[in-house]
């Protein structure tokens, strides 16, 4: 594959890429410092001080950042800028229904674009090639992340945004497009649909599918790649961080390359917070090295893989992370959107004044997460009126899609069904197979 | 007349039926008459029993949830017009009937029509009225 020029970062000496991270770290540091009320309270509390990181090992020595502190500190609380400075801001959801909001200068938003460049030119997209960006545009940062990485690389953006599957379909067929963004349960549901409306995916000029924001597996890859003409690859990346583009899979699709001149990884075990083994499982920690807007100091992602520190055949220097398969906590990712079961949970309460049992089930339908809400009746909120029922069931669904932003089924169940768990409820039933 | 029904939440599920029903026979209590609301998610089971507190309190000693309303008993001739007239009345009083439905009281072998109003005062005024 012809090394594009954008890439050559990812191909950087290692001495090299060392030092720019050593060097674009102790500013970062310096600034978070400087700026961030909560950051210098921290390292303060350490007796501290930016002057005291001389080695990438020393990020050790520095407190971890965790997503309850973006939410305590809603909702600028964790800016290093002023706004003046700032042009853009995005929002996640959060764990009590208030969005986690991230921002961007101007030289953040170059960063981003670079590496969402970096991340089409590891997937052997250039000037010519047509992007359908069917990630949502808006809050979430999928949607405008890749449509400027996609537009700074010469490529022609579709910026069709998520949604309307048959006009996705039609457009994919008769604009020709060669490249596609998406979540990859979402291209599944493509293909289904694509055989209703009489199109084969297999001879479409399609060469690759930028798929993230969701787990998935290589069982899906498979099918994905059976059944339609391109290669799909796994794109990873987080709002707090920066959006998609903190790391991508290259032509040999073994393992998510990290954009190391920009994040600094750590894989650490979740338990004791101290470094894991090259190789060895842990949880994922990110800190971010050019950040201005929102720098962001080793920050837990809860998402658990492996380091590889061997080099890839592809020739890159950064060095890849295993695919993201699970998660150390309860969050999970529906249609690309975290959610938490203490939304729901809010959710319910709002409606209900007190909390039923209630159990959450996910599941896959024709390629395309469900989620199931299952309540039980009790007697404050049971009628014997049909109307009231099935308007307390809207109310539910209605409440839960304000604080979560996805739309659920709510089912209501027969008290004393849903299964009661010594200890920790367990409110989460993943049933989809991947 | 007022009468005290039963509701009994059910999932819309092979099996649900049976243990409401069953409780009320291990206790010996008769039913009187049923009638089954149905959606596609869920059902919901109203009962007219003779003993209608110790139907609840059996009902709930096995897990089900219950409500007891009071609902209107109206006695109709059987025959053509009967349940006409009373709509009538309901009608014209702008009543809104909520659910209704009927059965046959074996001893006099009257049809009874059982009501729902969301007001069920407000319905035994108007029919006491126009009666």
């Amino acid at each position: 594959m012809n090394r594009h020029p954008i890439s050559a970062p990812d191909f950087m000496q290692q001495a090299a890429l060392r030092d720019t991270q050593l060097s674009r770290l102790r500013q970062m540091v310096g600034r978070a410092y400087d700026n961030v009320t909560l950051f210098r309270q921290r390292m303060d509390a350490r007796s501290l001080k930016p002057a005291d990181i001389r080695s990438l090992a020393d990020v050790r020595k520095l407190p971890f950042t965790v997503k309850a502190d973006l939410r305590d500190t809603y909702p600028f609380g964790l800016f290093a800028s002023p706004m003046k400075d700032i042009v853009r801001l995005h929002a996640s959801s959060g764990t009590t229904g208030k969005p986690i909001v991230v921002a961007y200068t101007k030289d953040d938003i170059r960063v981003w674009t670079e590496t969402m460049m970096r991340s089409f030119a590891a997937c052997g997209l250039h000037e010519g090639d047509i992007i359908q960006n069917a990630y949502g545009y808006g809050l979430f940062t999928g949607g405008l992340g890749a449509h400027y990485g996609a537009e700074s690389l010469g490529a022609t953006v579709i910026p069709i945004s998520g949604g309307n599957t048959e006009r996705q379909l039609m457009v994919m067929k008769d604009f020709g497009v060669t490249a596609i963004c998406c979540t990859p349960s979402y291209f599944l549901h493509l293909i289904d649909q694509s055989q209703q409306m009489g199109i084969d995916m297999k001879k479409l000029p399609l060469r690759a599918g930028i798929f993230g924001a969701e787990p998935w597996t290589e069982g899906m890859r498979e099918r994905i790649e059976a059944e339609s003409s391109l290669k799909a690859y796994d794109i990873y990346g987080l709002s707090e961080i920066i959006g998609p583009g903190v790391g991508i899979e290259c032509e040999h699709q073994c393992g998510l390359h990290i954009f190391e001149d920009y994040f600094l990884v750590e894989i650490i075990d979740p338990q004791t917070l101290e470094p894991v083994p090259d190789g060895q499982e842990g949880e994922l920690v990110l800190t971010t090295l050019s950040k201005h807007a929102m720098p962001m100091i080793r920050y837990r992602t809860r998402d658990i893989t492996a380091l590889y520190p061997e080099p890839c055949h592809c020739g890159r220097t950064i060095r890849r992370i295993r695919r993201i398969g699970r998660r150390s906590d309860d969050m999970f990712i529906i249609r690309g959107v975290n959610v938490f079961p203490s939304q729901i949970e809010a959710a319910l309460l709002r409606v209900e004044g007190t909390l039923p049992h209630y159990v959450i089930v996910l599941t896959r339908e024709q390629d395309l997460d469900q989620v199931e809400v299952q309540v039980e009746v009790t007697p404050d909120f049971f009628s014997d009126e049909v109307r009231v029922l099935e308007e307390l069931q809207k109310k539910l669904v209605h409440s839960i899609e304000s604080i979560t932003g996805i739309r659920v089924a709510v089912r209501l169940v027969a008290p004393k069904t849903i299964q009661r768990s010594e200890g920790k409820a367990k409110r989460l039933l993943d049933k989809r197979k991947m | 007349m007022k009468l005290q029904q039963l509701s009994v939440f059910l999932e819309n599920a092979p099996g649900q039926l049976q243990l409401p029903i069953d409780a009320l026979a291990k206790a010996g209590i008769n039913i009187v008459t049923l009638s089954l609301a149905d959606t596609e998610q869920f059902g919901i089971l109203r009962l007219i029993v003779e003993d209608p507190q110790k139907a609840q309190a059996v009902l709930e000693k096995v897990g089900c949830v219950v409500k007891v309303t009071d609902v209107l008993a109206i006695e109709v001739a059987d025959q053509p017009g009967g349940l006409s007239h009373i709509l009538n009345v309901v009608g014209k009083a702008g009543l809104n009937i909520e659910y209704m439905y009927a059965f046959t009281e074996k001893r006099s072998g009257k049809g009874l029509l059982v009501f729902r109003f969301s007001d069920s005062d407000a319905a035994i005024a108007a029919l006491q009225t126009a009666n």
